[in-house]
């Protein structure tokens, strides 16, 4: 497939390896943000690849993983209620609640369905008016459009029974509260190219100036992941700290402006809680109050429960980058992707899941 | 999550207010909304994320900067 298959030739990759090998003469640390990424990473062994003296750790950026317990549980209540048909992507379905998940709620009855499109719960709604058809609303920047559009849609065509349970989070607050941290090791960040594709990469620039850090947009092929780690050791070696776009093929200074035009039609910054990290000002989206006949928190009126993470998953250090996934007694063990006690170990995006999936052969999982 | 995956635009039609496009992904066609990216026609690339296009790709951008990888590959094969 075009803009796909080139982007995974191996003369270029060696090319690229070649070249780093040259130019990294010195120890670095490195951070993906996104969970994509950190999957092609692991699936061609890119981590292997490169020079020994090259550190890579994993960000956040699965949206799954950081989508707080307290609204997976509002999730699996509504989604209980005899009335509602809940709509959901399907990586949410397997993440654990405090007792139980949408997959179970859905084997007792309960009339949950996976969409691959916002837009698919828009055309349930318009079938079933007599249901409340409930959209779980996750992601980063790059699905908030496509969710902001289905509310907007829902709206104009006066759906009342469409309504979403929003739970939006945004990249830069993130890296802020990782370069923050006293134990913050990373000296350069790979930053998302899906997400910059829709919001641009100027608040990437901000970021690189104020703290000091390179940063490169990358994309998602291995040729890319490689080459933008190439990008920014040669920044870390001559000593610069810029953003520079490695995926120009999707990724604009300014971004996409229709997109960004829906997202403020529809959504507010408010404080978010991640999972595994805790609330990071804000950081996410909401609906604005014009739509909250479409805010399924404010219809159902759940209130917030303080709830715990098992006290043996190790996803708050995993998601801030301080532990391997491999660094955790219960990987592979008590926690796998079929009995998963955290949710990176869910998402085919998490950290953890690809470990399983591409490493647990190499670590001993006595 | 972020995945995106780029295709091309095969036909564009309006359905209910909305611009639907037609997008081909190697062997398998699919719709996806074509307004997030109005500058989008039949014949492009675009990178399509949950049912809608979030990009139009950059062909000239795209080849100039795969041009330069592609030489490098040619030049490591050379001893």
């Amino acid at each position: 497939m075009k803009y796909i298959d080139e982007y995974r030739d191996a003369k270029i990759a060696r090319a690229l390896l070649a070249a780093l090998e040259r130019n990294a003469t010195r120890p670095w640390v490195l951070m993906e943000i996104c969970g994509g990424q950190t999957h092609t990473l692991m699936r061609y062994g890119i981590d292997t690849l490169i020079p020994d003296r090259i550190e890579l750790v994993h960000g956040p950026g699965c949206p799954v993983c950081v989508t707080p317990l307290e609204v997976v549980d509002k999730a699996i209540q509504i989604a209980s209620r005899p009335d509602v048909i809940f709509v959901s992507y399907g990586d949410m379905l397997r993440v654990p609640g405090s007792s139980s998940d949408l997959l179970r709620v859905k084997a007792s009855g309960g009339d949950v369905r996976i969409a691959y499109s916002p837009m698919e719960a828009v055309k349930i709604a318009r079938a079933n008016p007599e249901r409340r058809v409930v959209f779980f609303g996750i992601g980063f920047e790059t699905t908030a459009p496509a969710n902001a559009m289905a509310v907007f849609e829902a709206k104009r065509e006066g759906l009342r029974n469409f309504s979403m349970l929003v739970s939006h989070v945004l990249v830069p607050p993130a890296i802020r509260l990782l370069l923050e941290s006293p134990a913050n090791r990373v000296q350069g960040f790979i930053a998302p190219g899906h997400v910059c594709t829709v919001m641009g990469y100027w608040e990437y620039e901000a970021l690189s100036r104020q703290y000091k850090v390179p940063i490169v947009v990358g994309g998602f092929e291995p040729v890319d992941l490689i080459e933008a780690i190439g990008m920014l050791v040669a920044q870390l070696e001559e000593g610069r700290a810029e953003a520079e776009n490695q995926y120009v093929r999707s990724v604009s200074f300014a971004g996409n402006r229709p997109a960004q035009k829906v997202l403020g039609d529809v959504f507010e910054v408010t404080d978010r809680k991640w999972r595994g990290i805790g609330v990071i000002p804000q950081s996410g989206f909401r609906l604005r109050p014009e739509f909250a006949e479409h805010d399924a928190e404010r219809i159902f009126g759940l209130a917030d429960t303080a709830v715990e993470e098992p006290a043996e998953c190790i996803s708050a250090q995993v998601l801030q980058g301080l532990k391997k996934p491999v660094d955790c007694p219960a990987f592979g063990v008590r926690c796998t992707p079929e009995n998963p006690l955290g949710a990176p170990m869910v998402s085919a995006e998490g950290a953890c899941a690809a470990y399983y999936q591409y490493r647990r052969d190499t670590v001993k999982t006595s | 999550m972020c995945l995106a995956v780029p295709g091309k635009i095969v036909s564009v039609e309006e359905i209910l207010g909305n611009r639907v496009g037609r997008i081909q992904f190697g062997g398998i066609t699919r719709e996806a909304l074509l307004d997030l990216v109005p500058e989008a026609a039949v014949g492009d690339y675009v990178m399509v994320h949950v049912g809608f296009a979030i990009s139009r790709v950059d062909e000239a951008e795209a080849a100039r900067t795969y041009e330069v990888l592609a030489q490098m590959g040619m030049l490591e094969e050379d001893p």
